[in-house]
């Protein structure tokens, strides 16, 4: 039975058109998938749903639930719909909840707000729901705050503030996608038990074609606004009837070009010996010694010219620690890092040897000043190469080489997409010719056909420059594609290391064995049936 | 937060220490001769000599710093060299004024400004919220002795509510006393209320635009529980801040008011004191304000702790 069908929903956000003519329909207890690039509006669909846009948005067309329309609902019988009848959780669980109220609190008011229990009773229930989605009493009392728990914690904690009333349906946007994979896997084993047993429908919005592999009945694909595929999820893998979708496929299956086969060099580019970084602790009583939190444990390995070298793990497992030692940006307890030749002492590291090396961050918005034009930008490590001559002409050299125009460096950075960001800041890499550049999470926030462009690319200046590359990701199928070799980090020690093939498919360690059943796949079955891709 | 508190305590004692070095320092390079000052042109050089020691003015600089905390720890903050009275007195009788003065118009203040800003922030944009902007404008811009000479133009000589000015004293009895009041605090309080109304605006706007807000809304919160249950605590935390920095302010910088009023307050103290080169007045206010200041900090330190359980276990 149908539990709510959407028809001709229609979006505009101060005349900017969002969604046109959105329809579907989502089944009592089936999971339902909505799958698109940032930007295509799955999120505006769902908050739509709930009566929740921004300012200024105008919506016409239908929501049915339950012989209502929920566009036409007036606010009061909204307000008394959701938690109660449709549940939500969102993409960021750190900031998704109160920080000054304890979760205990923050669950039961579901329960308060709609008059379904005192405020004990209420608690008692936030206590059964909290034990339900795996917090326990005994390490999470009632009394948590929000700061005291982990990314997942605080998802389970978002995810029993949602159920708590046992919606009929609980509508989950990118719940997952800020969580590493071990979590992931069980944030959505935790979301499909909740619907098997509760009967609960969930709308669980990705931008993960395998997330939903695994667990949506249904699937639709959105593009700009727009429905443009829509059945059963595992007709939709095997046809990719429409255009875009098989984009996507071919997008999220990419393997960029890149030569097979590294030349043997005898001198390492960067070489870690027995790395370690402790982090002093607050003292736990004025006389103790203050504890140490060792973020970087032993750590040793090399890195040939030219080659591209993975290091994999959870967050928290020490790879930024070990990613800004090797930067020269922190200091070591123990151990050396050698670049090219010469030491990398934190903090004075000299420009000769800093140029050396160039870093990508994640964020393809926050790394760059707003006020400054490109070519700016994109010369800023020249101040470690002394006097520059041909100043112009290697700005447009660089532009050229990520696969833009000169033109571009007099323009601001909020001219570009993210992708196009990516690019700059591989330019700004670049320009000093480095022998190693560190890509920290650097594809992570892109959309899928982004980051196949991007890995394309990385693929073709590696070729032609011959630099090296340290691959930080959460992200396995990156590494996999790009990466000849990789380390597998736990605990701030290197568990496993090896050619990048082998360890993914013949694991060693344990740890990397959790790492990879958790990873969510398409079922190769459907892929291979598939008209492209593969 | 037990751990918290001390650290905090430690840190006003510390601050405490370090501006009693610096006012006493201060004090001590001024040139000129507060003895000779006192005594005219013509003094005799024993006379003069005479008051230095009964001022205490002789000795090392660590004797007298020593002696004026030692002095200030057990109530005694010496005597005035012009009333020729007990400065602590003076400062008592004095706060006596100040103190309920600052109070009245903080308490006026907050009262006003906080539901005024949360309003402003609910309709962002609208009616209410852009006559709440221009008003503030002009209670910022307005010089709050015109104001105050507007008050009494109006409830003093127009209507007879409230006298013009003076201040008959506890004495007299609460009320009274506390009318005497009311205009001057009402002056006090325009500029402040138009200050911290924006500061309250803009930081429930800021935490409005949160995302545990939105949370809120997705578990069934109307807008307005939203605000009064998750927004409101959040966005104090600036607002208190501001709140402590006027109280300091309020204590000694009311000097404009009480002169309209002809309110017997600490700011016209130390302004004479200065004047007169009475230094051991000045000394002494200043220390008692910068202790309030100190005082006051701390009480906000110790409200955020409360409000925010994530700064309870820094120390």
């Amino acid at each position: 039975m149908t539990l709510l069908a959407a028809e001709g929903l229609t979006l505009a956000i101060h005349g900017t058109p969002i969604l046109r003519d959105v329809g579907f329909a989502i089944e009592e207890g089936e999971v339902f998938g909505l799958v698109g690039e940032s930007g295509s509006g799955k999120s505006m669909t769902a908050l739509a749903v709930m009566g929740l846009l921004p300012n200024g948005a105008t919506v016409t067309g239908q929501v049915a639930m339950g012989g209502r329309d929920l566009i036409s609902l007036p606010e009061r019988e909204m307000c008394a719909l959701r938690g109660n009848e449709v549940g939500m959780i969102f993409q960021e669980p750190m900031t998704a909840l109160n920080p000054v109220q304890t979760i205990g609190d923050q669950v039961a008011e579901t329960l308060v707000v709609h008059g379904a229990a005192s405020r004990g009773e209420a608690l008692s229930a936030a206590r059964a729901r909290l034990d339900r989605v795996g917090l326990t009493a005994d390490r999470f009392p009632l009394t948590r705050y929000p700061h005291e728990l982990s990314g997942g914690q605080r998802q389970r904690v978002c995810i029993a503030m949602a159920v708590a009333l046992r919606p009929k349906l609980l509508i989950a946007d990118e719940p997952t996608t800020a969580l590493d994979v071990t979590t992931q896997a069980q944030i959505l084993d935790l979301l499909e038990g909740l619907v098997r047993e509760e009967g609960m429908a969930l709308m669980l919005i990705t931008h993960d074609l395998a997330v939903v592999s695994g667990l949506a009945t249904h699937v639709a694909v959105m593009q700009t606004g727009e429905i443009v595929e829509a059945a059963e999820t595992e007709v939709l893998f095997r046809k990719r009837a429409h255009a875009y979708t098989r984009a996507l496929f071919a997008a999220s299956e990419h393997q960029p070009d890149r030569a097979v086969g590294v030349p043997p060099v005898p001198e390492p580019v960067l070489e870690v010996r027995e790395v370690v970084r402790d982090y002093t602790l607050p003292r736990s009583s004025l006389f103790a010694p203050a504890p140490k939190l060792r973020a970087v444990d032993q750590v040793s390995f090399r890195l040939a010219a030219g080659e591209s070298l993975g290091l994999v793990g959870e967050s928290g497992c020490g790879k930024s620690t070990l990613t800004r030692a090797i930067l020269g940006l922190e200091p070591l307890q123990g151990g050396e890092i050698w670049l090219a030749g010469a030491p990398v002492l934190a903090p004075h590291v000299p420009n000769e040897v800093r140029r050396r090396m160039q870093v990508v961050f994640q964020d393809p918005f926050g790394s760059f000043n707003p006020r400054h034009r490109v070519d700016r930008l994109v010369t800023e490590p020249f101040h470690l190469l002394g006097d520059v001559p041909d100043r112009a002409r290697r700005i447009d050299e660089a532009l050229v080489h990520v696969g833009l125009t000169p033109a571009d460096k007099e323009k601001y950075i909020h001219e570009f997409s993210g992708g196009q960001r990516q690019r700059i800041a591989m330019a700004r890499a670049l320009i000093t010719r480095p022998d190693l550049i560190v890509l920290d999470e650097a594809v992570s926030a892109l959309d899928v056909r982004i980051r196949a462009q991007i890995l394309d690319l990385l693929a073709d200046l590696q070729a032609e420059y011959g630099m090296a590359y340290l691959f930080i990701s959460h992200d396995l199928s990156v590494v996999r594609a790009i990466t000849d070799r990789v380390l597998v980090m736990q605990a701030g020690r290197i568990v496993e290391a090896g050619e990048t093939e082998q360890v993914f498919t013949a694991p060693a360690h344990g740890y990397t064995k959790d790492l990879i059943a958790a990873t969510p796949r398409i079922p190769s079955e459907w892929q291979a049936a598939g008209l492209v891709g593969a | 937060m037990a751990r918290y508190v001390v650290t905090r305590l430690a840190s006003l004692c510390l601050s405490l220490v370090v501006a009693s070095l610096v006012i006493f320092a201060v004090i001590e390079v001024i040139p000129g001769d507060p003895a000779a000052f006192m005594l005219g042109l013509n003094a005799e050089p024993e006379a003069v000599a005479a008051l230095r020691e009964e001022l205490g003015l002789t000795g090392s600089v660590a004797e007298r710093y020593l002696s004026w905390v030692g002095g200030m720890l057990t109530g005694d903050f010496g005597t005035s060299y012009t009333y020729r009275v007990p400065v602590a007195d003076l400062v008592a009788a004095r706060l006596a004024v100040s103190l309920p003065l600052t109070l009245y118009a903080l308490v006026l203040s907050t009262a006003i400004a906080i539901p005024v800003g949360m309003i402003a922030a609910a309709g962002r944009g609208r009616a209410a919220d852009i006559a709440v902007m221009g008003t503030t404008q002009l209670g910022i811009a307005v010089p709050n002795f015109w104001f105050a000479m507007i008050l009494v133009l109006i409830f003093a000589i127009n209507l007879r509510i409230f006298s013009a000015g003076g201040f008959p004293g506890w004495e007299a009895g609460f009320w009274p006393a506390m009318k005497a009041l009311t205009l001057p605090a009402i002056a006090l309080a325009l500029p402040q209320a138009s200050i911290l109304a924006r500061v309250t605006r803009s930081s429930v706007l800021e935490t409005l635009g949160q995302d545990y807000i939105r949370t809120a809304r997705a578990k069934g919160l109307s807008r307005r529980q939203a605000v009064i249950r998750h927004a409101l605590r959040n966005a104090m935390i600036p607002v208190m801040t501001i709140i402590g920095l006027q109280f300091s302010f309020l204590l000694a910088g009311a000097i404009i008011i009480e002169n309209v009023f002809f309110l017997p307050g600490l700011g016209r103290l130390i302004f004479q004191g200065i004047t007169q080169r009475d230094l051991v007045v000045v000394e002494s206010v200043v220390m008692l304000l910068v202790f309030s200041v100190i005082v006051v900090t701390f009480l906000v330190d110790i409200a955020y702790a409360a409000i925010d359980p994530r700064l309870r276990r820094r120390g």
